[in-house]
Protein backbone atom coordinates (compact mmCIF):
# COMPACT_ATOMS: atom_id res chain seq x y z
CA UNK A 1 0.00 0.00 0.00
CA UNK A 2 1.65 3.53 -1.04
CA UNK A 3 0.16 5.10 2.16
CA UNK A 4 2.81 2.49 4.33
CA UNK A 5 5.86 4.45 2.66
CA UNK A 6 7.31 6.99 5.00
CA UNK A 7 5.82 10.13 5.01
CA UNK A 8 6.90 13.52 5.95
CA UNK A 9 5.76 14.69 9.33
CA UNK A 10 6.54 18.36 10.55
CA UNK A 11 6.19 19.73 14.25
CA UNK A 12 7.73 21.58 16.55
CA UNK A 13 10.09 20.05 19.70
CA UNK A 14 12.13 22.07 22.56
CA UNK A 15 11.00 24.95 20.50
CA UNK A 16 12.90 23.78 16.78
CA UNK A 17 10.84 23.33 13.78
CA UNK A 18 11.17 19.90 12.05
CA UNK A 19 10.82 17.99 9.17
CA UNK A 20 11.02 13.93 9.42
CA UNK A 21 10.37 11.34 7.36
CA UNK A 22 9.09 8.53 9.36
CA UNK A 23 6.32 5.67 8.82
CA UNK A 24 3.14 7.13 10.36
CA UNK A 25 2.86 4.08 12.73
CA UNK A 26 6.34 4.63 14.21
CA UNK A 27 6.34 5.36 17.70
CA UNK A 28 7.21 9.12 18.87
CA UNK A 29 9.84 7.22 21.23
CA UNK A 30 12.10 5.87 18.17
CA UNK A 31 11.73 9.21 15.83
CA UNK A 32 12.86 11.34 18.62
CA UNK A 33 15.90 8.88 20.03
CA UNK A 34 17.01 7.70 16.12
CA UNK A 35 15.85 9.94 13.77
CA UNK A 36 16.41 13.60 16.09
CA UNK A 37 18.86 12.53 18.43
CA UNK A 38 16.76 13.47 21.45
CA UNK A 39 17.79 10.50 23.48
CA UNK A 40 17.02 11.54 27.10
CA UNK A 41 13.36 10.38 26.18
CA UNK A 42 14.52 6.20 27.56
CA UNK A 43 12.58 3.25 26.85
CA UNK A 44 11.63 1.52 29.93
CA UNK A 45 8.67 -0.57 29.21
CA UNK A 46 7.86 0.14 25.56
CA UNK A 47 4.17 -0.67 26.81
CA UNK A 48 2.74 2.34 28.88
CA UNK A 49 3.25 0.92 32.29
CA UNK A 50 7.15 3.10 33.36
CA UNK A 51 6.73 5.88 32.12
CA UNK A 52 10.29 6.36 31.22
CA UNK A 53 9.42 7.70 27.79
CA UNK A 54 7.14 10.38 28.79
CA UNK A 55 7.01 13.96 26.82
CA UNK A 56 4.99 17.03 26.71
CA UNK A 57 2.41 16.73 23.76
CA UNK A 58 0.97 20.28 23.17
CA UNK A 59 1.53 20.72 26.85
CA UNK A 60 -0.33 17.32 28.05
CA UNK A 61 1.76 14.55 29.09
CA UNK A 62 1.95 11.19 27.19
CA UNK A 63 3.83 7.92 26.38
CA UNK A 64 5.88 8.44 23.46
CA UNK A 65 5.96 4.57 23.29
CA UNK A 66 2.38 4.92 22.64
CA UNK A 67 1.92 7.82 20.49
CA UNK A 68 2.45 6.85 16.40
CA UNK A 69 4.37 10.07 15.22
CA UNK A 70 1.14 10.74 13.06
CA UNK A 71 -0.81 12.08 15.79
CA UNK A 72 2.48 14.57 16.97
CA UNK A 73 1.52 15.98 13.29
CA UNK A 74 1.12 19.63 13.68
CA UNK A 75 1.79 19.50 17.31
CA UNK A 76 4.08 20.87 20.13
CA UNK A 77 6.61 18.86 21.97
CA UNK A 78 8.68 18.98 24.86
CA UNK A 79 11.31 16.32 25.98
CA UNK A 80 13.62 16.09 28.80
CA UNK A 81 16.24 18.37 26.38
CA UNK A 82 13.92 21.26 26.46
CA UNK A 83 13.57 21.66 30.09
CA UNK A 84 16.64 23.38 31.65
CA UNK A 85 16.69 27.36 30.24
CA UNK A 86 18.13 27.89 26.92
CA UNK A 87 21.67 28.89 28.86
CA UNK A 88 21.56 25.05 30.60
CA UNK A 89 20.17 26.81 33.88
CA UNK A 90 18.38 23.82 35.70
CA UNK A 91 14.53 23.71 36.17
CA UNK A 92 13.23 24.27 39.56
CA UNK A 93 12.32 20.85 39.87
CA UNK A 94 15.77 19.38 38.03
CA UNK A 95 17.47 21.37 41.15
CA UNK A 96 15.25 19.99 43.20
CA UNK A 97 15.62 16.40 42.31
CA UNK A 98 19.76 16.61 42.30
CA UNK A 99 19.63 18.38 46.30
CA UNK A 100 17.15 15.84 47.55
CA UNK A 101 18.25 12.77 45.89
CA UNK A 102 15.08 12.02 43.62
CA UNK A 103 17.66 10.24 40.99
CA UNK A 104 20.04 7.19 41.25
CA UNK A 105 20.46 5.42 38.13
CA UNK A 106 18.43 8.11 36.19
CA UNK A 107 16.72 6.06 34.00
CA UNK A 108 13.38 6.85 35.03
CA UNK A 109 14.06 10.67 36.09
CA UNK A 110 13.70 12.16 32.51
CA UNK A 111 10.32 10.62 32.79
CA UNK A 112 9.35 11.83 36.21
CA UNK A 113 10.61 15.29 35.54
CA UNK A 114 8.82 15.62 31.95
CA UNK A 115 5.65 14.33 34.45
CA UNK A 116 6.07 16.38 37.34
CA UNK A 117 6.81 19.43 35.22
CA UNK A 118 3.21 18.67 33.65
CA UNK A 119 1.92 17.99 36.93
CA UNK A 120 3.25 21.13 38.68
CA UNK A 121 1.52 23.17 35.33
CA UNK A 122 -2.01 21.56 36.58
CA UNK A 123 -1.13 21.80 40.14
CA UNK A 124 1.42 24.32 41.15
CA UNK A 125 0.73 23.88 44.68
CA UNK A 126 0.10 20.14 45.07
CA UNK A 127 -0.92 18.17 47.97
CA UNK A 128 1.32 15.14 48.32
CA UNK A 129 -1.91 13.03 47.24
CA UNK A 130 -1.60 14.91 43.84
CA UNK A 131 2.07 14.70 43.47
CA UNK A 132 1.32 10.58 44.12
CA UNK A 133 -1.24 10.59 41.41
CA UNK A 134 0.42 12.65 39.15
CA UNK A 135 3.44 10.53 39.41
CA UNK A 136 1.29 7.12 39.37
CA UNK A 137 2.77 5.77 35.71
CA UNK A 138 6.12 6.97 36.51
CA UNK A 139 7.85 3.50 38.43
CA UNK A 140 11.42 3.69 39.76
CA UNK A 141 13.35 0.88 40.83
CA UNK A 142 15.75 2.53 42.90
CA UNK A 143 14.60 6.07 45.12
CA UNK A 144 11.54 4.38 46.82
CA UNK A 145 9.72 7.32 45.52
CA UNK A 146 9.88 9.43 49.03
CA UNK A 147 12.83 11.31 47.60
CA UNK A 148 10.98 12.59 44.11
CA UNK A 149 7.63 13.38 45.85
CA UNK A 150 9.61 15.38 48.65
CA UNK A 151 11.91 16.89 45.94
CA UNK A 152 8.77 17.42 43.77
CA UNK A 153 6.92 19.11 46.88
CA UNK A 154 10.18 21.38 47.70
CA UNK A 155 10.33 22.73 43.60
CA UNK A 156 6.65 23.29 44.26
CA UNK A 157 7.61 25.44 47.49
CA UNK A 158 9.84 27.78 45.32
CA UNK B 1 8.69 -9.39 18.88
CA UNK B 2 7.94 -6.30 17.40
CA UNK B 3 5.71 -5.86 14.13
CA UNK B 4 6.94 -4.66 10.61
CA UNK B 5 6.29 -1.27 10.14
CA UNK B 6 5.94 -1.34 6.20
CA UNK B 7 3.39 -4.67 6.93
CA UNK B 8 0.72 -1.96 8.39
CA UNK B 9 -0.47 1.44 6.92
CA UNK B 10 -2.20 4.60 9.07
CA UNK B 11 -3.77 6.78 7.19
CA UNK B 12 -5.59 10.18 8.79
CA UNK B 13 -8.54 11.80 6.68
CA UNK B 14 -9.87 14.59 7.86
CA UNK B 15 -13.78 13.89 8.41
CA UNK B 16 -16.01 11.29 9.73
CA UNK B 17 -17.47 10.93 6.24
CA UNK B 18 -13.95 9.72 4.94
CA UNK B 19 -13.03 7.72 8.05
CA UNK B 20 -16.46 5.87 6.90
CA UNK B 21 -15.60 5.81 3.56
CA UNK B 22 -12.44 3.67 4.05
CA UNK B 23 -13.70 1.76 6.95
CA UNK B 24 -16.30 0.48 4.18
CA UNK B 25 -13.57 -0.46 2.15
CA UNK B 26 -12.29 -3.99 0.97
CA UNK B 27 -10.36 -5.10 3.09
CA UNK B 28 -11.67 -2.77 5.57
CA UNK B 29 -9.27 -0.80 7.32
CA UNK B 30 -9.58 -0.36 11.53
CA UNK B 31 -10.03 2.48 13.34
CA UNK B 32 -6.96 3.89 15.18
CA UNK B 33 -7.83 6.43 17.90
CA UNK B 34 -5.73 7.01 20.94
CA UNK B 35 -3.45 4.04 20.52
CA UNK B 36 -2.86 2.99 24.46
CA UNK B 37 -4.03 -0.45 23.33
CA UNK B 38 -2.98 -0.41 20.13
CA UNK B 39 0.63 0.50 20.17
CA UNK B 40 1.14 -2.27 22.63
CA UNK B 41 -0.09 -4.94 20.62
CA UNK B 42 2.28 -3.78 18.01
CA UNK B 43 5.39 -3.43 20.24
CA UNK B 44 4.34 -7.08 21.17
CA UNK B 45 4.20 -8.19 17.71
CA UNK B 46 0.67 -9.24 17.79
CA UNK B 47 -1.49 -5.98 16.09
CA UNK B 48 -3.16 -7.26 12.86
CA UNK B 49 -1.61 -6.29 9.52
CA UNK B 50 -2.95 -3.75 7.05
CA UNK B 51 -4.57 -0.50 7.26
CA UNK B 52 -5.60 1.65 10.07
CA UNK B 53 -7.25 4.49 9.59
CA UNK B 54 -6.76 7.51 12.72
CA UNK B 55 -9.50 9.25 14.48
CA UNK B 56 -7.22 11.22 17.20
CA UNK B 57 -8.26 14.35 15.14
CA UNK B 58 -11.77 14.32 14.90
CA UNK B 59 -12.90 17.01 16.51
CA UNK B 60 -16.32 15.45 16.19
CA UNK B 61 -16.28 13.14 18.00
CA UNK B 62 -14.56 14.50 21.09
CA UNK B 63 -16.46 15.99 23.74
CA UNK B 64 -19.64 15.77 26.07
CA UNK B 65 -22.66 17.07 26.21
CA UNK B 66 -26.11 17.47 27.66
CA UNK B 67 -28.64 16.82 24.90
CA UNK B 68 -31.96 17.86 27.31
CA UNK B 69 -32.79 13.39 27.71
CA UNK B 70 -29.25 12.28 28.19
CA UNK B 71 -25.34 13.17 28.30
CA UNK B 72 -23.31 12.37 25.09
CA UNK B 73 -19.92 11.68 24.81
CA UNK B 74 -17.75 11.62 21.86
CA UNK B 75 -16.56 8.35 21.60
CA UNK B 76 -12.89 10.06 21.50
CA UNK B 77 -13.23 11.95 24.42
CA UNK B 78 -10.43 10.86 26.88
CA UNK B 79 -9.91 9.99 30.45
CA UNK B 80 -8.74 13.31 31.50
CA UNK B 81 -11.90 14.40 29.85
CA UNK B 82 -14.76 12.96 31.52
CA UNK B 83 -12.89 12.60 34.88
CA UNK B 84 -12.59 16.20 34.95
CA UNK B 85 -15.85 17.48 33.35
CA UNK B 86 -18.47 18.78 35.66
CA UNK B 87 -21.36 17.84 34.84
CA UNK B 88 -20.20 13.94 34.87
CA UNK B 89 -18.81 14.53 38.46
CA UNK B 90 -21.92 15.84 39.46
CA UNK B 91 -24.49 13.10 38.21
CA UNK B 92 -22.23 10.17 36.92
CA UNK B 93 -19.38 9.72 39.01
CA UNK B 94 -19.11 6.33 38.82
CA UNK B 95 -17.89 7.09 35.37
CA UNK B 96 -15.02 9.62 36.61
CA UNK B 97 -14.07 7.14 39.35
CA UNK B 98 -13.34 4.69 36.56
CA UNK B 99 -11.30 7.22 34.03
CA UNK B 100 -9.31 8.25 37.08
CA UNK B 101 -8.05 4.74 37.60
CA UNK B 102 -7.62 3.82 34.54
CA UNK B 103 -3.31 4.06 34.24
CA UNK B 104 -1.68 7.24 34.98
CA UNK B 105 -1.91 10.87 33.47
CA UNK B 106 -0.38 9.52 30.24
CA UNK B 107 -2.52 6.97 29.50
CA UNK B 108 -5.40 9.27 30.37
CA UNK B 109 -4.23 11.77 28.18
CA UNK B 110 -4.84 9.50 24.93
CA UNK B 111 -7.12 6.53 26.12
CA UNK B 112 -10.54 7.10 24.71
CA UNK B 113 -13.96 5.78 26.26
CA UNK B 114 -14.76 4.21 22.72
CA UNK B 115 -11.21 2.77 22.43
CA UNK B 116 -11.97 1.54 25.82
CA UNK B 117 -15.40 -0.25 24.50
CA UNK B 118 -14.30 -1.30 21.56
CA UNK B 119 -10.71 -2.61 22.66
CA UNK B 120 -13.47 -5.21 24.41
CA UNK B 121 -11.28 -5.95 27.36
CA UNK B 122 -13.66 -7.47 29.82
CA UNK B 123 -10.92 -6.05 32.42
CA UNK B 124 -12.07 -2.76 31.42
CA UNK B 125 -12.38 -0.25 33.91
CA UNK B 126 -15.53 2.22 32.16
CA UNK B 127 -17.68 -0.58 31.11
CA UNK B 128 -19.01 -1.82 34.20
CA UNK B 129 -19.69 2.20 35.04
CA UNK B 130 -21.71 2.38 31.82
CA UNK B 131 -23.45 -0.72 32.06
CA UNK B 132 -24.80 1.11 35.86
CA UNK B 133 -25.72 3.62 34.03
CA UNK B 134 -27.89 1.83 31.11
CA UNK B 135 -25.92 3.83 28.15
CA UNK B 136 -26.51 3.24 24.84
CA UNK B 137 -24.00 3.63 22.13
CA UNK B 138 -24.43 5.33 18.78
CA UNK B 139 -22.67 3.07 15.86
CA UNK B 140 -22.33 5.27 12.51
CA UNK B 141 -21.13 3.59 9.10
CA UNK B 142 -22.25 4.57 5.57
CA UNK B 143 -25.11 2.70 5.99
CA UNK B 144 -26.38 4.95 8.91
CA UNK B 145 -26.85 5.18 12.12
CA UNK B 146 -28.03 2.93 15.27
CA UNK B 147 -28.29 2.45 18.50
CA UNK B 148 -27.72 -0.66 20.97
CA UNK B 149 -28.26 -0.92 24.67
CA UNK B 150 -24.25 -0.78 26.01
CA UNK B 151 -25.46 -4.12 28.43
CA UNK B 152 -26.18 -6.28 24.99
CA UNK B 153 -22.90 -5.18 22.90
CA UNK B 154 -20.74 -7.51 23.86
CA UNK B 155 -21.90 -10.76 22.71
CA UNK B 156 -18.43 -12.74 23.93
CA UNK B 157 -14.43 -12.86 25.04
CA UNK B 158 -13.93 -9.48 22.57
CA UNK B 159 -16.60 -10.08 20.19
CA UNK B 160 -19.37 -7.12 19.67
CA UNK B 161 -21.70 -6.21 17.94
CA UNK B 162 -19.83 -4.28 15.56
CA UNK B 163 -19.43 -5.02 12.08
CA UNK B 164 -16.30 -4.02 10.42
CA UNK B 165 -17.18 -0.76 8.75
CA UNK B 166 -18.64 0.81 11.71
CA UNK B 167 -17.34 3.35 14.63
CA UNK B 168 -18.77 3.95 18.01
CA UNK B 169 -19.50 7.37 17.36
CA UNK B 170 -20.87 8.32 20.80
CA UNK B 171 -21.79 7.10 24.12
CA UNK B 172 -25.73 8.23 25.59
CA UNK B 173 -26.17 8.17 29.27
CA UNK B 174 -30.20 8.82 30.02
CA UNK B 175 -31.03 11.13 32.64
CA UNK B 176 -32.53 9.16 35.54
CA UNK B 177 -35.49 10.82 38.00
CA UNK B 178 -34.64 10.67 42.00
CA UNK B 179 -31.27 9.85 43.34
CA UNK B 180 -29.42 6.95 42.99
CA UNK B 181 -27.57 5.60 45.31
CA UNK B 182 -23.64 4.64 43.45
CA UNK B 183 -20.97 2.41 44.05
CA UNK B 184 -17.66 2.28 42.36
CA UNK B 185 -14.93 0.14 43.39
CA UNK B 186 -12.02 -1.45 41.38
CA UNK B 187 -9.51 -3.83 43.49
CA UNK B 188 -6.34 -4.38 41.73
CA UNK B 189 -2.92 -4.98 43.01
CA UNK B 190 -1.69 -1.51 43.17
CA UNK B 191 -4.15 1.26 43.45
CA UNK B 192 -2.38 3.32 40.37
CA UNK B 193 -1.63 1.78 37.14
CA UNK B 194 -3.20 -1.84 37.83
CA UNK B 195 -5.43 -3.90 35.53
CA UNK B 196 -8.25 -4.40 37.86
CA UNK B 197 -8.72 -8.18 39.34
CA UNK B 198 -12.51 -7.47 39.86
CA UNK B 199 -13.73 -4.06 39.23
CA UNK B 200 -17.34 -3.26 40.22
CA UNK B 201 -20.48 -0.46 39.43
CA UNK B 202 -23.66 -0.16 40.91
CA UNK B 203 -26.65 2.08 40.19
CA UNK B 204 -29.39 1.71 43.36
CA UNK B 205 -33.07 3.13 43.39
CA UNK B 206 -34.29 2.63 47.26
CA UNK B 207 -37.54 4.27 48.43
CA UNK B 208 -38.40 5.78 51.09
CA UNK B 209 -39.67 2.38 52.94
CA UNK B 210 -36.00 1.31 52.09
CA UNK B 211 -36.93 -1.18 49.16
CA UNK B 212 -35.20 -1.47 46.14
CA UNK B 213 -36.96 -0.15 43.33
CA UNK B 214 -34.32 -0.98 40.87
CA UNK B 215 -30.75 -1.43 40.72
CA UNK B 216 -28.27 -2.06 38.06
CA UNK B 217 -25.18 -4.36 38.51
CA UNK B 218 -22.36 -4.79 37.03
CA UNK B 219 -18.65 -6.06 37.27
CA UNK B 220 -15.33 -6.52 35.10
CA UNK B 221 -12.62 -9.32 34.88
CA UNK B 222 -15.69 -12.05 36.13
CA UNK B 223 -16.68 -13.22 33.02
CA UNK B 224 -15.65 -13.46 29.01
CA UNK B 225 -17.24 -9.93 28.69
CA UNK B 226 -18.09 -7.01 31.09
CA UNK B 227 -21.77 -8.55 32.72
CA UNK B 228 -24.47 -7.19 34.29
CA UNK B 229 -25.74 -9.20 37.11
CA UNK B 230 -29.17 -9.78 36.56
CA UNK B 231 -29.91 -12.27 38.45
CA UNK B 232 -28.35 -10.70 41.79
CA UNK B 233 -30.46 -7.23 40.78
CA UNK B 234 -33.48 -9.65 40.88
CA UNK B 235 -33.06 -10.89 43.74
CA UNK B 236 -33.16 -7.34 44.91
CA UNK B 237 -35.55 -5.73 43.01
CA UNK B 238 -38.76 -5.02 45.36
CA UNK B 239 -36.76 -6.03 48.45
CA UNK B 240 -35.55 -3.99 51.43
CA UNK B 241 -31.58 -4.10 52.36
CA UNK B 242 -31.87 -7.35 54.93
CA UNK B 243 -29.40 -9.51 55.53
CA UNK B 244 -31.23 -12.50 54.47
CA UNK B 245 -31.57 -10.52 51.37
CA UNK B 246 -28.01 -9.58 50.63
CA UNK B 247 -26.83 -12.87 51.04
CA UNK B 248 -29.70 -14.29 48.44
CA UNK B 249 -28.15 -11.73 46.04
CA UNK B 250 -24.48 -12.69 46.67
CA UNK B 251 -25.50 -16.45 45.52
CA UNK B 252 -27.45 -15.28 42.67
CA UNK B 253 -24.19 -12.82 41.39
CA UNK B 254 -21.98 -16.24 42.11
CA UNK B 255 -23.90 -18.14 40.25
CA UNK B 256 -23.96 -15.97 37.15
CA UNK B 257 -20.27 -14.79 37.00
CA UNK B 258 -17.82 -17.08 35.64
CA UNK B 259 -14.17 -15.68 36.84
CA UNK B 260 -11.23 -17.72 36.27
CA UNK B 261 -7.53 -18.08 37.46
CA UNK B 262 -5.42 -16.22 35.18
CA UNK B 263 -1.61 -14.35 35.72
CA UNK B 264 -3.85 -11.27 37.93
CA UNK B 265 -5.64 -13.11 40.24
CA UNK B 266 -7.75 -16.80 40.89
CA UNK B 267 -10.91 -17.74 40.38
CA UNK B 268 -11.63 -18.09 44.06
CA UNK B 269 -10.12 -14.83 45.09
CA UNK B 270 -12.30 -12.93 42.46
CA UNK B 271 -15.62 -14.52 43.51
CA UNK B 272 -14.63 -13.78 47.19
CA UNK B 273 -14.04 -10.33 46.62
CA UNK B 274 -17.14 -10.25 43.95
CA UNK B 275 -19.29 -10.89 47.05
CA UNK B 276 -17.71 -8.61 49.24
CA UNK B 277 -17.87 -6.07 47.31
CA UNK B 278 -21.41 -6.59 46.70
CA UNK B 279 -22.18 -6.13 50.04
CA UNK B 280 -20.11 -3.54 50.70
CA UNK B 281 -22.07 -1.42 47.80
CA UNK B 282 -25.47 -2.63 49.09
CA UNK B 283 -24.48 -1.45 52.43
CA UNK B 284 -23.35 2.37 52.08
Amino acid sequence: MSDAAPCTIRFVVNGRAVDVDAHPMARLLDVLRVELGLTGTKEGCGEGECGACSVLVNGELVNSCLTPVLQAAGATITTIEGIAGADATLSALQQAFIEHGGAQCGICTPGMIIAATSLLARHPDPTEAEVRTGLAGNLCRCTGYMRIFEAVMKAAAR
Amino acid sequence: MRSFLPHYSLVAPSSLPEVLALLGMSPPRRPFAGGTDLMVLLEAGTLPEGGYVGLWHLQELRGIKDSGEAIEIGALTTYTEIASHPLLQADWPLLCRAAEETGGVATQNRGTIGGNIANASPAADTPPALIAYDAELEIVSTRGTRRVPYDRFHTGYKQMDLGADELIARIHLPKRPGSWRQYYRKVGTRRAQAIAKVCMAVACDINADGVVDDIRIALGSVSPTVVRARAAEAALRGHGLTDATITAAEAALEREIAPIDDIRSTARYRLRVARALLREALRL
